[in-house]
């Protein structure tokens, strides 16, 4: 019979032994810089965040094929990029600060709890600096308060919820992307011009927090104009097919549908509007219209023919510098580096991802530290250009970048699969800018609190 | 009473679906005793064989064109389909544009044999094992199916169009009297709800006016004493899985034009077919159907703005809350048979 040499004052010493050894290195990292994750003399470790399964999976593969390109430009490899006509010059192509940039990524699956776990697990386990990358508002309110607690800077990717830049904002968080807001007010005045100002529509709107922000923002602007709201109907994320919901609308008195969808709830949805007559209807004596608020061209490629004619709005667009002109420089810079590299040209999802690392590791090499107050600093109101969407502000009161915003229509007649959209008209960044407190942003309660630097 | 006319309408091709998988859920059930839950994922794999039959037909080879440019401005590669070349380019274009129906000739041996490999290397060796296990190895099979899918196919939606003949909708109120554009109901959807009776009415017949279905239906009733007659009953069992499969799989290649395939869309499907089954009774064939279209329609109801805005959710679990007071009122379900699911 054996006998268990197991004690309670030795599993309690060991444990405390063990403990004490695996939080040493954390501890003397955060010591010795004041900052969680200080990176060594060598190297610097980047965290990408991505979905790479569930119904954004194509969206993350795409951001992550364009941050491994903006790893590849920052340390010197490759064309170079947007580093080329970037209005900062302080990125020459050696890493940051000196230091190789390596990177780690992981699947956060677009679910909150997910990203959260993923993002923890880079920053405790990989010694990830800055996080960036994902596909949903859900996941980067989520993992920005994370990043928030525990003093590490988050670089969002596609959020375009109102809330990450406004009641959810964070001092450690930034987000390129354009928002809710920004959609409706750079519609709004297309709608009017293209439809009129007499017009009722019908929304359907995803059954979560992007859909209301987005819902709330198209239904502000319209009605400014003049156009008078019908109904509106919470549709359930997990829905495929919307025949119920479409087939009332024609009867509704509604003669414009806002389909506040996105990714495959939006291709699902536009596909039976399509497929019950939308299109070629018409109601109170007008052609009935369908609008999509966010556009992308991968779902764009997922809707196929029936996203002709649909009027919605962008980020970005690989065309634009072609079609602008040097305003949006940069564009071609992108395009040229990532179409070679993957044979086809990148989404804006995989822009504002590439951008978002380029302007991280600026403000690094600008404050000359990774301390994450430091970096909030050299952020805050930083004013850029070349990066694609011409003139560009890093607003400091709520981390929220302002640019002029595309609005696109599908095309009618494409010459091949990536030319999906065609540019209707940019709306000037002056157009589609409002003050921090405003109401759709969390009003005057909204702050960004004080930059975390961890440790 | 117009509305009420539209979600009719719009629950019978939802129904169908619903009502063509439970068949094969119960087919299986009935035959095999095997709770398969990687059945929504062969539901899956149908709506790509109609994917993949497109990709098949519009197989191509490059053609420089110096007059137009790529998006990086060297000289256009413009794709040209085979069967431009093989049949001229009105037929090619033809057979690309009626891809989604000529593909269940794709579909139904694609999927007899999937069925068939699903039944002898997998799933036969867990007859005898608990009604758990199977569950647990099925719903395993499911998940490795949709992530081989997502893998060739990504995780986007790919839209399959129906033929263009059968594009735009029908305006079905004015044959009942109405204004037009009151009941617009797309071909398709139609065709879908046809197509369904079709194929669930040859399930039928084939079983109940055959050799074959006659041996089959023996032995669901009584697997030993027809065994004990002489007759091989697990290969007519391995064919009806085989069948069983093909009828989900062309279920998924009709659907595929009404919601663009994904990976997803068979887990989407298999949790409510389940439901369906229960509710229209283990192993009863019409019981399935029945209660297939009856949920289809009461979803389609419960989804009305209307309905939502006096009861938000309801949508959501409407079939759920039938099958509680169905489960309640009639623990067999509508049809179920005594005996089934009772040991």
């Amino acid at each position: 019979m054996s006998k268990s040499t197991f004690t309670r004052r030795g599993v309690l010493r060991t444990g405390a032994v063990a403990g004490a050894g695996l939080a040493l290195p954390t501890y003397l990292r955060a010591q010795d810089s004041g900052f969680t994750n200080a990176p060594g003399p060598d190297s610097v470790t980047l965290g990408f965040s991505v979905p790479l399964s569930g119904p954004y999976a194509d969206e993350g593969a795409d951001e992550l094929r364009a941050l491994e390109l903006a790893v590849e430009h920052l340390n010197g490899e490759g064309d170079g990029g947007m580093l080329q006509t970037f209005s900062s010059k302080a990125l020459d192509g050696t890493g940051i600060l000196g230091r190789r940039v390596e990177y780690v990524s992981g699947d956060d699956q677009t679910k909150s709890d997910v990203a959260r776990a993923t993002a923890r697990s880079m920053i405790e386990k990989d010694g990830a600096i800055m996080i960036t990358g994902g596909s949903s508002s859900g996941t980067a309110v989520a993992v920005q308060a994370l990043c928030q607690e525990v003093g590490i800077i988050f670089m969002a990717g596609l959020t375009h919820a109102n809330d990450t830049t406004g009641k959810d904002r964070k001092a450690n968080g930034f987000r390129h992307f354009f928002n809710s807001y920004m959609s409706g007010a750079a519609l709004a005045p297309i709608l009017a011009s293209q439809y009129g100002t007499d017009r009722r529509a019908y929304h359907l709107t995803a059954d979560y927090n992007w859909g209301y922000t987005t819902e709330e923002a198209i239904r502000a602007s319209t009605e400014a104009m003049g156009w008078e709201t019908v109904n509106s109907v919470l549709t359930p994320l997990t829905q495929t097919d919307f025949s119920s919901y479409i087939a009332p609308v024609l009867n509704s008195g509604a003669d414009v549908l806002v389909l506040n969808h996105y990714g495959g709830n939006m291709v699902n949805s536009l596909t039976n509007a399509v497929q019950f007559g939308l299109r070629e209807a018409s109601a109170n004596g007008k052609q009935f219209e369908i609008v999509v608020p966010l556009y992308s061209e991968l779902m764009a490629r997922g809707a196929g023919p029936n996203i002709k004619g649909i009027l919605g709005s962008q980020n970005w667009d690989w065309k634009l510098e072609n079609e602008l002109g040097a305003k949006y420089s940069g564009t071609n810079a992108f395009v040229q580096s990532f179409g070679t590299k993957y044979g086809f040209p990148p989404s804006q999802a995989a822009h504002t991802c590439y951008v978002q690392t380029l302007l991280y590791a600026d403000a690094v090499t600008r404050a000359g530290s990774f301390a994450p107050c430091a970096v909030v600093e050299a952020l805050k109101d930083f004013e850029f250009d070349g990066l694609g969407n011409g003139p560009t502000l890093y607003r400091g009161d709520d981390h929220q970048c302002f640019k002029d915003v595309v609005v696109v229509r599908g095309k009618e007649n494409p010459e091949n699969e990536f030319d999906l959209v065609e540019i209707v008209e940019v709306t000037p960044v002056d157009q589609v800018t409002y003050p921090p407190d405003h109401p759709q942003f969390g009003g005057a309660e909204a702050t960004l609190g004080t930059c975390n630097n961890g440790a | 009473m117009d509305q009420i006319i539209v979600q009719i309408l719009n629950g019978l091709d939802k129904g169908s679906a619903y009502a063509l998988i439970a068949l094969g859920l119960t087919l299986i059930f009935g035959t095999l005793g095997v709770v398969n839950f990687a059945h929504g994922a062969l539901f899956m794999l149908g709506a790509f064989c109609a994917v993949i039959f497109n990709r098949l037909l519009s197989l191509s080879h490059k053609v420089v064109d110096e007059s137009r440019t790529d998006f990086l401005g060297n000289p256009m590669q413009v794709d040209v389909p085979y069967v431009h070349e093989w049949f001229g380019q009105a037929a090619g274009d033809a057979l690309i544009n009626w891809s989604v129906p000529l593909s269940i000739l794709f579909a139904i041996p694609v999927m007899l044999l999937v069925g068939v490999i699903m039944e002898r290397g997998l799933i036969k060796h867990f007859y005898k094992r608990p009604h758990a296990d199977q569950i647990l190895v099925t719903f395993g099979l499911a998940i490795v199916l949709q992530e081989i899918i997502k893998y060739f196919f990504g995780a986007n939606p790919i839209q399959t169009p129906a033929p263009d003949a059968f594009r735009g909708s029908l305006d079905f109120g004015v044959w009942l009297g109405f204004d037009p554009l009151t009941i617009m109901y797309p071909y398709w959807r139609l065709v879908y709800f046809f197509f369904a009776a079709i194929i669930i009415a040859g399930v039928f017949a084939f079983l109940q006016f055959t050799t074959f279905g006659m041996v089959v239906r023996a032995g669901m009733a009584d697997r030993e004493t027809v065994g004990l007659l002489g007759i091989d009953i697990d290969k007519r069992f391995t064919f009806m899985f085989g069948l069983a499969a093909a009828v989900a799989g062309i279920a998924g290649v009709m659907y595929a034009p009404i919601v663009a395939p994904n990976y997803h869309m068979g887990m989407d499907f298999l949790v409510l077919s389940f439901v369906v089954v229960v509710v229209g009774g283990m192993g009863s064939l019409p019981g399935a159907v029945a209660a297939g279209f009856l949920l289809g329609i009461l979803e389609s109801f419960a989804s009305m703005p209307a309905v939502t805005q006096f009861l938000p959710g309801i949508n959501q679990i409407i079939i759920y809350l039938v099958a509680i007071i169905v489960l309640l009122t009639r623990p067999r379900g509508l049809m179920g048979r005594k005996g089934v699911m009772e040991e």
